[in-house]
């Protein structure tokens, strides 16, 4: 599969208030199996909240809930960027 | 081996299951009250909370089920939550009815759950929390259009004030008379489901292919129940406290006072009840006392066996009481989970995370409420790591140990500044040693799958003082019955050991030596000289002669290894029993001039002096890693549901504590002491 291109980011690429979408993942683990049934399955689209002050682990909005992982841990995810958002993200 | 049921069998068995967050306690605490019991289930540390609830005269079982994402479970709560809903291996039978607790405030992924026990045809009504939230947030829920779309009852709830309870309690009524069949689920475009599906384990390739057309039917249930969000929504309340709590300075300098509130809370405001029922244990053994003294025996018994156990067992309660009371306020208004995030970093490298701050931190003022407080962790691996690193920092009963120890030897020899410098060294000491052996333990002792890291932020709420109340209620009772017996049989134990054997003979004979040589000597001291004698002559004393050889290396003799072996039932007996060997009475105190000059100038029978700088500093180590406490033993058999942990907790930390004890002396050798 050719799943990965330019556009193609992984969670530890991500930035505060990013927009990004599920592609696909790397590997079919039972941890990525978790994850899926949290709720990262393909396609679906989440936003980065928050980066934890010690720079891990980051917090999503996805699907109406907050979700908090560890970049360091899910880079099997492939994702691509969804546009920036505009609203509710005021500098710190 | 299960038993059989009791013949008063409760008609039905109903389960609350739901995701972690949901509102399911509250609903199970609305819908039974007090009226609960807790239970282990078989072989797992996981707690099964059951509570009665009547209906219509009949008395049903309700079942607290743990919180589940899915019924692919990954961790041991769900995997015993899926083994209940399922009815699988030594839980039991399937129960008659699932309550299925849904956050209507996060329906999406709460439906997932949902989705799978519907494909698998349980019957399940839905109890709808949150659902003000949700409306504080400018959107609305179509309850009865939910109801239509599941096939099943849907009853709003608010638990803890009550509402929609009376309502809940008549659908389980119905429910149970007549099963609900839910629908099953289907989607425009997508394939239907099917209920011959492998139960509990989905292979990997099935479970790839179902997981993203549940969440498509779920998506398209919330959006057919839920009106739209608005685009142009303020941020939620819970962003705008975040902001400060989450925030990178503000935030860790929060937790910091967080964490410092709760420590002092156990520290220092715990003092004056833990003062209040030793002071309530004393007045009643001196009440009873006069009216044994015919009966030496029974005195001693009473007063310094079963008063004394009894009396150092509750005088856990208050720090338990007060760190519950904090953890389910934190847990409950979701502050935890913040506290998890913000700390997870630090953590998680060495295999714990930002939740086991509370326990370990607890741990300094007791390790018994911190080794309690371990359940907060998500999983059983950091559970466990956290339950046996607890009892290494350095809990307030090892302070009078210290105390009397640097008041005898560092304070008269080196200054105030050192005697400092050695308080602050010995507490370093337990999270030093705690943190590599954590890592140690990780990877090797500690067994079981690791978790990939999920942490949900659930929205900041109000705490439910009912949910709060009865939190604390549970852990008090828990303690006193289950870890309390066998603290006090202990004590009890112990007692025995140092006193007898007693024969009345050598009773004589040591009374009327000492008076010979001492005469006019005051009754006192004639009793603390027999007592000493007596205690040397008991088979704790005979114990501690025998394993002294053991303990030369650190250069402790029979008088030290007997102290430390009355401490045994809680280390600050050791000050009693020091008390009784160096004929000063079981009263003094650590700090009183008198003990500091008996540490100082026993001597051996060699004319060495009993302990050196060194192997008093040898000895505060001992004291500092030695898990000589059986109330955390009892208590860590109460959370592993094991004998095993306890046994290795002992042996891990004695062993440490020796080599301490040991590399304290043969350095001081080395100086020449």
């Amino acid at each position: 599969m050719a799943l990965s291109n330019d556009r193609t980011l992984k969670f530890d690429q991500l930035k505060k208030g990013q927009l990004a979408r599920v592609v696909g993942c790397k590997e079919c683990s039972e941890e990525l199996i978790r994850l899926q049934e949290m709720g990262l399955t393909e396609g679906a689209v989440f936003q980065v909240i928050k980066v934890a002050p010690f720079g891990d682990p980051v917090e999503i909005d996805l699907r109406g809930y907050r979700l908090c992982l560890r970049k360091r841990e899910n880079c099997a995810f492939l994702l691509e960027a969804a546009g920036e958002s505009e609203a509710d993200d005021e500098k710190e | 081996m299960r038993r059989v049921a009791p013949v008063a069998t409760p008609s039905a068995s109903i389960a609350v299951v739901g995701n972690p967050n949901a509102g399911k306690t509250t609903i199970f605490n609305a819908l039974t009250g007090a009226r609960q019991k807790v239970a282990n289930y078989p072989g797992v540390t996981v707690e099964r909370i059951s509570g009665t609830l009547v209906l219509g005269g009949m008395r049903h079982e309700l079942i607290d089920v743990p919180g589940l994402y899915s019924l692919r479970a990954v961790s041991e709560d769900e995997r015993v939550a899926s083994a209940v809903i399922l009815g699988e291996g030594p839980v039991g039978k399937a129960p008659a009815l699932l309550v299925c607790v849904l956050d209507a405030s996060n329906l999406e992924r709460n439906l997932y759950l949902y989705a799978q026990i519907a494909e698998l045809g349980l019957p399940t009504i839905v109890a709808l929390t949150m659902v003000d939230r949700l409306e504080a947030s400018g959107r609305h829920i179509d309850a009865d259009r939910l109801a239509d779309v599941l096939g099943t009852r849907v009853v709003k709830v608010i638990g803890h004030k009550d509402r929609g309870v009376e309502e809940l309690k008549l659908a389980v009524e119905q429910a149970l008379a007549d099963p609900p069949a839910p629908k099953p689920l289907s989607m425009p475009g997508a394939p239907l489901f099917d209920s011959t599906v492998p139960k509990r384990r989905e292979p990997a390739e099935v479970a790839l292919d179902r997981v993203p057309i549940r969440y498509a039917w779920a998506a398209a249930v919330t959006a057919n129940v839920i009106d739209a969000a608005d685009r142009n929504r303020r941020a939620s309340p819970t962003d705008r406290i975040d902001r400060i709590l989450t925030h990178r300075v503000f935030g860790l300098a929060i937790f910091g006072a967080v964490m410092y509130l709760v420590f002092q809370s156990i520290y220092t405001f715990a003092q004056p009840l833990m003062a209040g029922i030793k002071f309530l244990f004393d007045h009643l053994s001196g009440t009873i006392a006069p009216h044994l003294d015919g009966v030496p025996v029974l005195k001693s018994f009473i007063c310094d066996g079963m008063l004394a156990g009894l009396s150092a067992m509750l005088q856990f309660l208050p720090q338990i009481l007060i760190l519950f009371f904090f953890i389910s306020l934190l847990e409950g208004t979701g502050y935890l989970a913040r506290a998890a995030f913000l700390m997870d970093r630090l953590l998680g490298w060495c295999g714990l995370n930002g939740r086991a701050f509370i326990p370990l931190l607890s741990s300094f003022a007791c390790a018994i409420p911190g080794i309690m407080a371990a359940r907060i962790m998500p999983d059983a691996r950091s559970r466990l790591a956290t339950i046996l690193v607890a009892p290494l920092m350095s809990c307030s009963a090892r302070l009078p140990v210290y105390i009397m120890l640097i008041g005898a030897f560092i304070e008269p020899r080196f200054g105030p500044f050192w005697a400092g410098f050695t308080l602050f060294a010995m507490h370093l000491l337990g999270i030093g040693v705690a943190v590599p052996i954590v890592w140690i333990l990780n990877r090797t002792v500690i067994k079981g799958h690791r978790l990939p890291f999920l942490l949900e932020l659930p929205p900041y709420q109000f705490p439910k003082w009912k949910d709060v109340w009865l939190a604390v209620y549970f852990r008090a009772r828990v303690f006193v019955t289950v870890a309390g017996t066998t603290i006090v049989m202990t004590a009890v134990v112990v007692w025995t050991l140092s006193y007898f054997p007693r024969p009345q003979s050598l009773t004589n004979q040591y009374r009327n030596e000492y008076v010979a040589a001492n005469p006019g000597a005051p009754t006192t001291a004639v009793d603390h000289y027999v007592d000493q004698k007596q205690l040397s002559n008991s088979f704790l004393g005979r114990f501690g002669r025998s394993i002294e050889p053991a303990f030369a290396p650190a250069g402790f003799d029979w008088r030290i290894t007997t102290a430390i072996l009355a401490a045994f039932p809680a280390r600050e007996n050791v000050v009693p029993a020091l008390g009784i060997i160096f004929t000063l009475g079981r009263d003094v105190e650590g700090n009183t001039p008198d003990m500091r000059r008996a540490l100082r100038e026993e001597k051996r029978p060699d004319n060495q002096p009993l302990l050196t700088p060194f192997s008093a500093v040898g000895l505060m180590i001992f004291f500092a890693l030695c898990c000589q406490c059986m109330s955390t033993l009892a208590t860590t058999k109460r959370e592993t549901n094991s004998w095993k942990w306890p046994i290795f907790m002992f042996t891990y930390m004695t062993a440490l504590a020796y080599l301490g004890a040991v590399a304290a002396n043969q350095i001081g050798h080395a100086f020449g002491y």
